[in-house]
């Protein structure tokens, strides 16, 4: 038993649910009691969906219990394939039902309906949300292409023309999933690639069994497709584009990898995405209908606006994917400083590790919300990018944050176009990470003129609400520090509020680890040349 | 909430969007090892009870919520508060409830959670009468009823549940009920256990539901039916006031509500009787005669009522009926709209002071949006 005051994730049918949304012509049926429709108003208020998941809940009671709970299971199935007429049906249970053990699946198989039923078993106490997607998807693809992997030989991929991929990931209630696609098209029509199948999202059954006509696939969100392409590669000998185009570097990378796969010279395409300034303010520029063939971020973060990004002090944490992309390009791109970073998807706990190693930081791979917010409390950052979760930590903490992962929450899916992925995810990045600071001027000039009324203490940039902390943030960590001299507060009050509380935590750290009894200016000014910035 | 990951996701969900729900609810997620017997679930809850208790000393009241697995796997809550009653009581007192998905819905848990404090409330020293308004209502609307009885003369006067835990109403023989929410079946029923006497009446929605609640307790309490007009008078009048201004929007008006919130019947009787709304069908989870029947008899003759559900037959009928309004939950509200029809999401309605003469107009105004929205959007 585990205590839990929010999750990151929900459980594997709710997995099931986001692949059965995302493709066209499939049907899930679950095993699962009235209260399990809830996750209906994921979709249709969350993502606003003007339809409602393809979803049959068999809405068992408790007087059912005794009875025949299974033969609930087969009405559902005919009724759904009557009434839907899908070209694929799902079928799997809840946590509930999994307790019952009427194994839906089988019983739905034995019902000899004229199209394929893929059997689900998620075990819903030991497995999570996206687990859950990654195993239907599989499931999904495997049972639908079983009959192409037997066929000899195997549809060969020798037509003439372009060299065509797969994308495979992106899902109903994913983080900008319905923006990054876009991203990554314009990415393979400059390099020469052309799409074949986009799946689960906006695929029909026909696309799945297309799949195999593709010479590649492209891995975009591992968490939810990486099983599948694993598969695809053993069976179907597709090799897998494993780098995620999110952050500029990441995109350059990703155009290399397919260069060196399909043979296609990206040289071009790679000198234009460095083209610095972009002629931005060009009248050629301006005039153009032609979308950017590369970002905005490199030369907003080389412009000298920019320099006081440097060294800012940044925790990080999300799924897997976002995480890691994210790491690179705060550190990389933006010259912020990696003081945390964690996930919650424990199958890349590994890759998450590694990226900390290379920063002298002990990863948080933990679901435990609580967890992570000690530790954003602990790592004192001035930026938390997170989950909707550590928007809430961060917003306690007084700190600034932004979302960078799911569980998405209805202002992550905008009704403008907002990559994460490609050229213009990169300048959404840009945007949505240094917005929330305040900026460098506006810093020198509050605390220039903080005795005026309208910078009265406590001031922050406009875009930064501060709310008073909560009083229930008991775990911050308590440290026992030596008192403050009367000249050393009085140092201490010199130093702008926004960069105080950090000093003052320096401060006290050296002194307690020196065994300074007393904090003086002196020690203030002795711990600020130790420290550093 | 003892229960699953589902459980927990529900809990953060509930609304549609993420609510940051650590401030009253958290979740004992049952584990693999909890199921096969490797870990003892017993000594797993006390320890997580005594986790969540050392984070949140401000807990005095906490109630262990039953869920679909708790019960499948019988886990004994009862059993379970009473020994956690001997650890922790009288700092934190420890209740149990089911909140159940299998045998309830949403509302339902809010009448097994007031059922589950009826134990505990203190024996009154005598038999002398008290009036005790069952459910929940919003701070305001309590206000207004509590003046309106003392401009009647009917005292004393509890609420159940008291806004703070501290302040449990105590029962007797003398305890007088009248009821704010048609679907506190349970908590009713313990209640006169007690001794405590059901006044029969419908509910306080609207102006004719408000003035009946009251007239009721009024009659109980002998008050003279002059003196019971001329205090709500003035009251009354401001609300005929306030609702005119959207009978003519609702009037004539197709209104279709799907079972969710057991609100549906006293929300129709005030549709149809003081709206002027006409009822193409009424859904709702499950009847209780009992609580219902003077709201029933008030529906129009001929009012196709329905209990249970089938969602996708309901949808069938309300395709067909082509309301004006469809009254649904948030998973069906959406894609109705996206076939052209005008919604209200029911939830909101639990949520929202709706209760009483000021919030009659409130509550009209409730139903006339979603059409003032559609008039006024030009896209």
């Amino acid at each position: 038993m585990e205590l839990t005051l929010w999750t990151y994730e929900g459980p594997p049918h709710v997995g099931a649910m986001r692949i059965a949304t995302s493709i066209e012509g499939v049907h899930y049926v679950l095993h699962a009691p009235q209260g399990d429709t809830y996750a209906d108003l994921l979709f249709t208020m969350i993502e606003r969906r003007d339809r409602r998941p393809p979803v049959t809940y068999t809405t068992f009671q408790a007087r059912d219990l005794g009875g025949d709970t299974a033969e609930m299971v087969k009405t559902s199935v005919r009724d759904a394939y009557d009434r839907f007429q899908p070209q694929v049906m799902l079928v799997g249970e809840s946590c509930t039902a999994e307790l019952i053990q009427d194994q839906p699946g089988s019983l739905a198989k034995g019902m000899n309906l004229p199209i394929p039923i893929v059997s689900l078993e998620l075990p819903a106490y030991s497995k999570k949300e996206n687990w859950g997607a990654s195993e239907t998807l599989y499931h999904l693809v495997r049972t639908l292409l079983l009959p192409a992997v037997s066929q000899v030989p195997l549809p060969r991929r020798d037509r003439p023309g372009r060299p065509q991929a797969n994308i495979i990931g992106p899902t109903a209630l994913g983080f900008r999933c319905r923006d990054d696609i876009q991203e990554v098209k314009k990415l393979l029509a400059a390099i020469g690639v052309d799409v074949n199948v986009i799946a689960p999202m906006g695929a029909t059954v026909a696309d799945i069994l297309r799949i195999p006509e593709a010479d590649f696939n492209i891995c975009l969100y591992p968490e939810i497709a990486l099983t599948t392409c694993n598969w695809l590669q053993r069976n179907l000998g597709q090799p897998i584009v494993k780098t995620v185009p999110i952050g500029v570097g990441a995109t350059r990378d990703f155009i290399a990898e397919i260069g060196t796969l399909t043979g296609i010279d990206v040289s071009e395409v790679l000198t234009r995405s460095q083209s610095d300034t972009l002629g931005n303010w060009d009248a050629r520029r301006l005039t153009t209908a032609a979308d950017a063939t590369t970002s905005r971020l490199p030369w907003y973060s080389r412009s000298v606006d920019s320099t006081y990004l440097t060294g800012k002090r940044v925790f990080i944490f999300g799924d897997a994917t976002h995480a890691i992309a994210a790491a690179r390009i705060a550190t990389e791109e933006l010259g912020f400083t990696l003081v945390g970073i964690g996930t919650y998807s424990r199958e890349f706990a590994k890759e998450v590790r590694a990226i900390a190693k290379q920063h002298d930081l002990e990863a948080v791979i933990s679901d435990d919300y609580l967890a992570v917010e000690a530790a954003v409390a602990e790592a004192a950052p001035e930026l938390v990018l997170g989950t909707q979760m550590e928007r809430h930590i961060a917003k306690r903490l007084g700190i600034p944050c932004a979302v960078i992962s799911a569980p998405i929450h209805v202002q992550d899916v905008p009704a403008r176009y907002s990559p994460q992925m490609g050229w213009e995810g990169a300048n959404v990045i840009f945007d949505s990470w240094v917005h929330p600071l305040m900026m460098g001027l506006e810093e020198h000039l509050i605390g220039m003129f903080k005795e005026d009324f309208e910078f009265a203490e406590g001031h922050r940039s406009h875009l930064h609400q501060v709310l008073a902390p909560e009083p229930a943030s008991a775990v911050v960590p308590q440290r026992t520090s030596p008192p403050w001299s009367a000249d050393g507060e009085a140092e201490l009050k010199k130093i702008p509020f926004f960069v105080r509380g950090k000093v003052k935590r320096n401060t006290e750290k050296f002194a307690t680890d020196r065994g300074i009894s007393l904090i003086t200016a002196e020690t203030l000014y002795e711990a600020k040349a130790q420290i550093g910035r | 909430m003892v229960g699953s990951r589902t459980c927990a996701h529900l809990i953060q969900s509930a609304a549609g969007v993420m609510i940051f729900a650590e401030p009253r609810f958290g979740t004992a997620i049952l584990g693999e090892r909890d199921l096969a017997g490797l870990a003892d679930a017993n000594e797993e809850l006390d320890r997580v009870v005594a986790q969540l208790l050392s984070r949140r000393p401000d807990i005095s009241t906490l109630f262990l919520v039953g869920s679909c697995p708790s019960e499948v796997i019988k886990l004994d809550l009862a059993k379970a508060a009473e020994r956690l009653n001997q650890r922790f009581f009288p700092k934190v007192r420890i209740l149990n409830y089911s909140g159940s998905g299998i045998e309830t819905t949403f509302t339902q848990g809010e009448d097994a959670c007031l059922e589950a404090m009826v134990p505990v409330l203190p024996q009154s020293g005598d038999d002398s009468p008290s009036l005790m308004v069952v459910g929940t209502l919003a701070d305001g609307v309590e206000d207004q009823f509590h003046r309106l009885f003392d401009q009647l003369g009917i005292s004393p006067v509890y609420f159940f549940p008291p806004r703070r835990a501290a302040n449990l109403p105590s029962i007797g023989k003398g305890t007088k009920l009248l009821v704010a929410q048609p679907f506190l079946s349970n908590t009713v029923r313990s209640l006169a256990a007690r001794g405590a006497t059901l006044l029969p009446s419908i509910y306080p929605l609207g102006i004719a539901g408000t003035t009946a609640w009251l007239r009721t307790a009024a009659d109980a309490w002998g008050i003279d039916s002059g003196v019971f007009a001329q205090t709500i008078a003035p009251a009354v009048k401001r609300a005929e006031i306030a609702l005119d201004r959207y009978r003519s929007v609702l009037k004539g008006r197709k209104v279709f509500l799907f079972p969710d919130s057991q609100l549906e019947i006293p929300l129709s009787r005030f549709l149809a009787q003081e709206c002027g709304m006409e009822l193409a069908e009424v859904g709702t989870p499950y009847i209780d005669r009992l609580l219902l029947e003077p709201e029933i008899a008030l529906l129009p003759a001929g009012t196709l009522l329905s209990e249970g559900q089938d969602v996708e037959r309901q949808l069938d009928r309300c395709r067909q009926a082509q309301p004006d309004i469809t009254i649904c939950g948030l998973g069906l509200a959406n894609p109705l709209e996206a076939e052209g029809m005008t919604t209200k999401w029911s939830i909101e309605l639990v949520f929202s002071p709706i209760q009483g003469y000021d919030q009659a107009a409130d509550l009209a105004e409730l139903f006339a949006r979603p059409l003032e929205r559609r008039r006024r959007l030009k896209i």
